[in-house]
């Protein structure tokens, strides 16, 4: 097909527009990563773009020898390894009952999960709720708050309930009981949802920070995003004249903390980009 | 005749007995379904309802020695609920916040729609798959991270965008202390970071237009703005209408992680929203107003609660599609 010159036009601004916009969103780690490779008055001095100047490693170095970062990891590691099979449990087994028409009071449960979508008591009562439960400064704290989230429920259980009836019912006249038709019939067909869910409950446990602060009081027992956020944004704010941190300039080493604490969910990224997509379609079609 | 009514009568009634019986007997029969079911009931009673039911200290004097039941009421119930209208803080709060939900309205909620367009004018699969990846990747890094990104990135001694001014002979900015700043760094990251994941949406809805109805525009002759305006735009309204209520519907609400990561006391003035006063209030606070703050919380949970309510409703009336 021909085009006309206008469409020519379009075309090309169109293709440059977008190809601005996708490294815009990618530019930045770029820098981050670069920057972290070079010299602290090379970086300062506004000469890094696209290449690092000064090679160095010595921040990573520095940054690998904080005791405080490798504890703060590990946590974050803990958290979202429990964390996220303490949610999957919770839903994928609440899910798969409320996924069944016969049940007796299906719609009573069913409104008790989604209510919590549409009215949020607010802070101070989950906070004091936490408080009285004695899980202040624990670590099962973590696990447990927000750990069921009304939306991954209603996915989980739009996807089996799009499992045909026949197989549960051929189950059961074989003699199979709720708990074996669940665990050998339906979870192995619903293995693309449950890592959809799971990826989901992974990125943000691995990412939450708030309720991590306000519960956590111990260093020993925070993830890496609240001691991220003690070192990157708390040290930028008081430091605003640029105080060295160690032998090296403060905003490499910075640099150099946020490609070690990005770098997990950018190489799962592929896989998760995936997932994501598929998730958010089935909710899409949903409504 | 009598016989079809006597047989009528036998049939409901037995099937009334049948029912009753049943109803005790179909919940013997699911008991393993229940007991999956448990887990779940008892952490929403726990974690969600009962909070719920702890929302009473927005009327009570709290006293955390004596809990939540034994606590006394105050008089007037709405002590707190005065004291907040009244203050200082109220005014400033509801501004605040109406005005970045409005920014956001404003310039976030289009811009993933034009995104989805454009790409969807992408011939190249190849082409736009790589677009695709690299625009989602923001959405999936921390807010720690970003907000540190930002504040690196706009630090006046070395930061990036600084020191571009400087390339240009402008002058440092202090950006993250100056209050007329914060609103649009706050609405530039969020679009930097949810853009592409938010376009998803109508990628989706734009992949299930009809691809004969551009077959039949094309050959009526019309050009590719005929057919953007009258094919693709009808074909994605529905969605764009339903994300638009959804939106309003959460006007109130707005991500407070961002904010106090971001904003400091100077900045207040233009930073400060319902949630990040809560946040001070009850948390940050060495003398906690836990029975102000939980009024303040009570108050943004029930309009938010209306504010849904009405959009779903409309939603319901214009587009036939409703939340539940």
């Amino acid at each position: 097909m021909k085009k006309s010159t206008g469409e020519w036009i379009f075309t090309i601004i169109n293709y440059t527009l977008i190809t601005a916009g996708a490294l815009l969103a990618i530019y930045p780690f770029v820098y981050v990563l670069v920057a972290s490779l070079s010299s602290g008055d090379a970086v300062t001095a506004g000469e890094v773009w696209l290449i690092p100047k000064g090679f160095q490693l010595g921040a990573y170095e520095e940054v690998f020898q904080l005791d405080s970062i490798w504890v703060s990891y590990g946590n974050a590691l803990f958290y979202t390894v429990f964390g996220t099979m303490f949610s999957l449990v919770i839903t994928i087994c609440g899910a798969y009952t409320l996924s069944k028409k016969r049940l007796v009071g299906r719609r009573f449960f069913n409104y008790m999960v989604l209510f919590t979508m549409w009215f949020n008591p607010g802070m101070v009562p989950h906070y004091l709720n936490f408080k009285s439960l004695g899980l202040y400064n624990q670590r099962l704290a973590v696990i447990v708050a927000f750990a069921v989230l009304a939306f991954y429920v209603i996915l989980m259980r739009t996807y089996f309930e799009s499992i045909p009836d026949s197989l549960e019912e051929a189950a059961s006249i074989d003699g199979a009981s709720d708990l074996y038709i669940l665990f050998k019939v339906y979870l192995p067909m619903a293995i693309p949802a449950i890592a959809t869910i799971s990826l989901y409950y992974a990125v943000i446990r691995w990412n939450g920070f708030l309720w991590s602060m306000i519960l956590l009081r111990d260093s020993s027992k925070v993830p890496l995003q609240v001691w991220l956020k003690k070192l990157i944004v708390e040290m930028n704010m008081e430091a605003q004249d640029g105080v060295d941190m160690g032998q090296y300039n403060r905003e490499v080493m910075i640099y150099a903390t946020i490609v070690i604490a990005v770098l997990p969910m950018l190489a799962l990224y592929p896989f998760i980009q995936r997932f994501f997509i598929k998730g958010i379609m089935v909710g899409a079609i949903k409504g | 005749m009598k016989v079809t009514e006597y047989s009528k009568q036998t049939t409901k009634s037995t099937i009334a007995v049948d029912r009753k019986r049943s109803l005790w007997s179909q919940i013997k029969r699911d008991k393993y379904l229940y007991l999956l079911l448990l887990p779940m009931v008892a952490y929403y009673i726990l974690f969600n309802y009962k909070p719920m039911y702890g929302l009473q200290i927005a009327f009570k004097e709290f006293n955390p020695a004596l809990g939540i039941t034994a606590s006394s009421w105050i008089d007037p119930w709405y002590y707190y609920f005065q004291q907040f209208f009244g203050g200082p803080y109220f005014v400033r709060l509801l501004k605040n916040t109406l005005i970045l939900n409005g920014y956001m309205l404003l310039f976030a909620f289009p811009l993933p729609i034009i995104l989805a367009l454009m790409l969807n004018e992408v011939k190249s699969q190849t082409y736009k798959k790589l677009a695709q990846t690299f625009v989602y990747v923001p959405h999936f890094i921390s807010m720690v991270v970003v907000a540190g990104l930002v504040t690196n990135f706009l630090s006046p001694g070395s930061g990036i965008i600084n020191l571009i001014i400087e390339k240009f002979g402008g002058e440092k900015v202090y950006f993250l202390i100056k209050p007329e700043y914060f609103r649009p760094i706050y609405v530039l990251m969020h679009i930097w970071k949810e853009v592409g994941f938010n376009s998803i949406i109508y990628i989706a809805a734009l992949a299930a237009v009809d691809m004969e109805l551009y077959e039949a525009a094309r050959i009526d002759g019309a050009g590719r703005w005929k057919q953007l305006w009258h094919v693709t735009l009808p074909g994605i309204l529905p969605t764009v209408i339903i994300m638009l209520i959804l939106r309003i519907g959460h006007l109130l609400d707005i991500g407070y992680e961002a904010i106090i990561l971001l904003y400091q006391p100077v900045t207040f003035a233009t930073a400060d929203v319902f949630s990040s006063y809560v946040y001070r209030e009850a948390v940050l606070s060495p003398t906690p107003q836990y029975s102000l703050a939980a009024a303040v919380g009570l108050f943004n949970g029930v309009v938010a609660l209306i504010l849904v309510l009405i959009s779903n409703t409309v939603s319901k009336k214009v587009t036939e599609i409703s939340l539940w």
